[in-house]
């Protein structure tokens, strides 16, 4: 069906089994990694391995393709404009200059920027992938108890955990109502003016709000009536025991977490990998 | 059930005022239940029934601010001492939207909400999810997600969450209204075994008598205009005029007893079917079946709509709809019936031309239409939501209703006149410069109709029109509906309710699992045993009658009931 596009679906794979809260800590070390490192190699490597980790947990590709779509059209914007604020960036880390091309005006491509600029989009399309494991791959319920038990109010958590539970429902009314206003002569396709669609657009949000508010207080009052919010704490019906695949992933995530920060001390003295020098 | 020296709940000249109503919602309400006792409170809607049914859980004053005067004791206890928590380790509410009610991603986490919220250990929570759900026999199913369920297994698992706090008190609001029949008479029988195994005391808040006397009750209650009405057993208040003044529908069969001029007394014990003693009236009932005429049939109209050979999917390998074949006539009144995800919302979606049929064709006047758009389709087949707040986008009730004309360029001229009369026709001039959202939800109802009458279509798809409705918005919807109807237009009618089927669709399209199982008389398709199952409708109690009273053909004495009604309702 449509609607279960973008949401969780149990499947019997390890990285399911995992337990929530290591998963999270697992997605944070290996995001920080990520992210600390300007390593291409590095950067290269942690891909291949978060997409082995997304064919082990059976993502299939129709699942995340429209989620796909928009990051790649993020990073190709991002480097255009990483581009043209900075063309020089990569020849101030690196120290050298070597000049590939001239573009139009000062622009010159170098290869110290082609070099930045690589690293840059692979780094983030390298934590894509894990955050879409996260996400896709953990029950929401064990989600909340995982982000509560690194430190997250619960009543917050709670209402993450219940927005990814519904959004799957708010995304079938949408359609419903955009379809009975359409019935009424609403154009929303390329047809109309920008400013007509924005107008548009209000005929079936303002119901959507309405119906969605409508929802939340029926599950409030089924909240309260089960004494939701009374203590500071609360127990969690789901929270798995760790088992040793636990142990292991979270051994794996460390080691990969050591070698980006040895790689970076021994060899690149920094965080930066310099071919140039 | 022997009444015991304190009362579990003592309601004593106990009085409430939302803060934001003039008057007060609940007047001097004197109500005292025993432990143990199995109590049915009814009353139409806004009589202030669910306003006290909130005051017994907590939510007023917790959630909805009033003002409170006289006392009401549970337990011995005021309530205003205590808050919405300890009240509910007293009294264990399940609320009337079952799918709404959820916060569990699969049953057993549901369970266990509340014991979550008391910080009781894990170990412990799963032996007591394990333990109570077998007690209300869904432990088949702890690990699936509730959506996943039957509509019978959702209303246990609601149970369960609530009963894993060992409450004293069962409080069931509106528990049918947004059930199908068969799942509504299963929910009845399932509170029934709780109370009779566990001696809970129960309340059940309801409009829907019949159905919920489908079992035996202790006492019902009747409020109306938020007073106690009546506090009397389910024969009494039957044999009396308390429902008919106060709204409230009354069972099918008293009311064929009455078209039978047969006087209905506490000695017939008319309370329930199963309890009805006829054979004093036998003779009366059997010779008023003899007596109703079959009216002429009018010649048929020609055909507006046809559906021909139609089969649809939407992933491409599970069919949702194979094979569909029927014809819609001019100024016909039609139901199109069966379970949910049968596929009847998604008939009505490729008729409107949300989806794009696969195979086979809808024809109008005998043009296929598959090349229209939804919005082309729209001049001649209009579409109505279930839920009203779904469609309405303007403030003001002229601008909800020109909308479609506004969008399709119509001089403004034009769309005054136009929008006048549909107003003028839906019974809502005097409203015309109302904001939206000082109307009731009957009223917005008719706003959402008008606002696709305007458009002039010849065919009027509504989605459940009447669901959750009290006897009278239904009566009002319904009339509306058939006034519509005697001016021309054809209506097909997605339903459950089976009142509807018998008193206003003369004929009713069956689906069943993507199969069109059915095509015939509504009488037939309420009185067939397969066809009931298959669409999870329940035997209408006419039948049930007819057998009581020795009358062979159970189908046409219903068809007689529907035909006198007809002759008898103009």
């Amino acid at each position: 069906m449509k609607t279960k596009l973008f949401s969780y679906n149990y499947e019997n794979t390890p990285i399911h089994n995992l337990s929530g809260l290591i998963k999270f800590i697992c997605f944070l070390l290996l995001t920080f990694a990520t992210m600390y490192t300007y390593d291409i190699r590095v950067i290269l490597g942690m891909l291949v391995f978060s997409l082995i980790i997304l064919r082990i947990s059976k993502i299939k590709f129709s699942q995340i393709k429209v989620m796909l779509i928009y990051v790649l059209i993020f990073i190709l914007i991002n480097a255009i404009f990483t581009f043209f604020f900075a063309p020089e960036h990569g020849t101030t880390l690196y120290n050298t200059r070597n000049p590939i091309m001239k573009l139009w005006g000062n622009f010159e491509l170098t290869q110290e920027q082609l070099l930045y600029q690589v690293t840059l989009a692979f780094k983030y399309l390298s934590v894509v992938p894990l955050g879409i494991i996260f996400l896709l791959t953990t029950n929401p319920s064990e989600f909340a108890s995982s982000v509560t038990a690194v430190g997250v109010p619960y009543k917050a958590s709670f209402a993450i955990s219940l927005t990814l539970r519904y959004f799957p429902d708010i995304l079938r009314v949408y359609n419903d109502i955009s379809q009975a206003q359409q019935a009424r002569g609403l154009e929303m396709s390329g047809k109309a003016k920008m400013k007509e669609r924005v107008k548009n657009s209000l005929m079936i949000i303002i119901p959507l709000i309405f119906s969605t508010l409508e929802r939340i207080e029926v599950v409030t009052n089924a909240m309260d009536l089960r004494g939701f919010g009374k203590e500071k704490r609360r127990t969690w019906y789901c929270v798995q025991k760790l088992r040793p695949a636990d142990y292991y992933a979270l051994a794996v995530s460390i080691v990969a977490v050591l070698i980006v920060a040895s790689v970076a001390y021994f060899l690149n003295h920094g965080r930066y990998f310099n071919p140039f020098i | 059930m022997v009444p015991q020296q304190t009362p579990i709940i003592d309601f004593d000249h106990f009085t409430f005022q939302y803060y934001s109503q003039a008057e007060p919602t609940l007047r001097d309400i004197n109500l005292k239940i025993y432990a143990g006792e199995k109590i049915l409170i009814v009353g139409p809607s806004g009589s202030g029934k669910s306003t006290l049914g909130h005051c017994l859980n907590g939510l007023i004053p917790f959630y909805y601010k009033g003002n409170l005067e006289g006392s009401l004791k549970i337990n011995g206890t005021e309530t205003r001492d205590l808050d919405i928590f300890k009240l509910s380790k007293i009294i264990g509410t399940v609320l009337q939207d079952s799918d709404g009610q959820f916060v569990g991603l699969t049953v057993g986490e549901d369970i266990a909400f509340a014991m979550e919220n008391d910080c009781v250990p894990q170990a412990e929570m799963h032996d007591r999810v394990d333990r109570v759900a077998k007690m209300v026999d869904i432990a088949h199913v702890k690990n699936l997600s509730p959506y996943e369920l039957s509509g019978g297994q959702k209303q246990r698992t609601a149970l369960a969450g609530v009963l894993i706090d060992d409450v004293d008190i069962l409080l069931f609001d509106e528990p049918l209204a947004n059930l199908d029949p068969a799942t509504g008479k299963t929910a009845i029988e399932i509170i029934d075994d709780i109370h009779k195994q566990m001696g809970k005391t129960i309340i059940i808040i309801e409009h829907r008598l019949e159905d919920v006397l489908h079992r035996d009750v202790d006492r019902v209650i009747v409020i109306n205009d938020g007073c106690i009405i009546a506090d009397m057993s389910a024969h009494d208040l039957v044999s009396s005029d308390v429902l008919k003044e106060n709204g409230i529908r009354e069972p099918l069969y008293v009311t064929a007893l009455k078209y039978a001029n047969i006087h209905v007394t506490p000695q017939m014990k008319p309370g329930h079917i199963w309890s009805l003693d006829t054979n004093a009236v036998n003779e009366a009932l059997r010779s008023w079946n003899r007596s109703v005429k079959t009216p002429l049939e009018a010649p048929p109209r020609p055909p507006l709509l046809t559906i021909d050979h139609l089969s649809f999917s939407y992933d491409g390998v599970r069919p949702t709809l194979s094979d569909i074949n029927f014809e819609i006539r001019e100024g016909e009144m039609v139901s199109i019936v069966g379970k949910n995800g049968a596929g009847k919302s998604t008939l009505a979606k490729l008729m409107c031309g949300f989806e794009k049929v696969d195979k086979g064709a809808i024809l109008y006047k005998g043009q296929d239409i598959h090349k229209q758009s939804i919005k082309e389709r729209a001049e001649f087949i209009g579409f109505v939501m279930q839920n009203p707040n779904q469609m309405i986008s303007k403030n003001l009730i002229f601008d909800e209703v020109a909308l479609g004309l506004r969008l399709r360029g119509v001089n403004e001229e034009e769309i005054k006149d136009r929008v006048e009369k549909v107003l003028d026709i839906c019974g809502l001039s005097p409203f015309i410069e109302w904001p939206i959202s000082a109307l009731s939800y009957g009223q917005k109802k008719r706003v959402t109709i008008a606002s696709i009458l305007v458009l002039r279509p010849n065919i009027l798809i509504l989605d459940e029109p009447t669901a959750g409705q009290d006897y009278r918005h239904y009566s009002e919807i319904m009339e509306f509906l058939r006034q519509i109807n005697e001016t021309g237009v054809s209506i097909i009618l997605i339903t459950h309710d089976m009142h509807l089927m018998l008193e206003y669709t003369p004929r009713a399209i069956v689906l069943s699992e993507g199969q069109q199982i059915a095509d015939t008389l509504a009488s037939v398709v309420l009185t067939d045993p397969q066809t009931i199952a298959a669409a999870n409708l329940k035997e209408t109690s006419l039948y049930h009658l007819a057998q009581l009273a020795g009358i062979p053909d159970g189908t046409q004495f219903v068809q007689h009931f529907i035909d006198y009604e007809r002759v008898a309702g103009q």
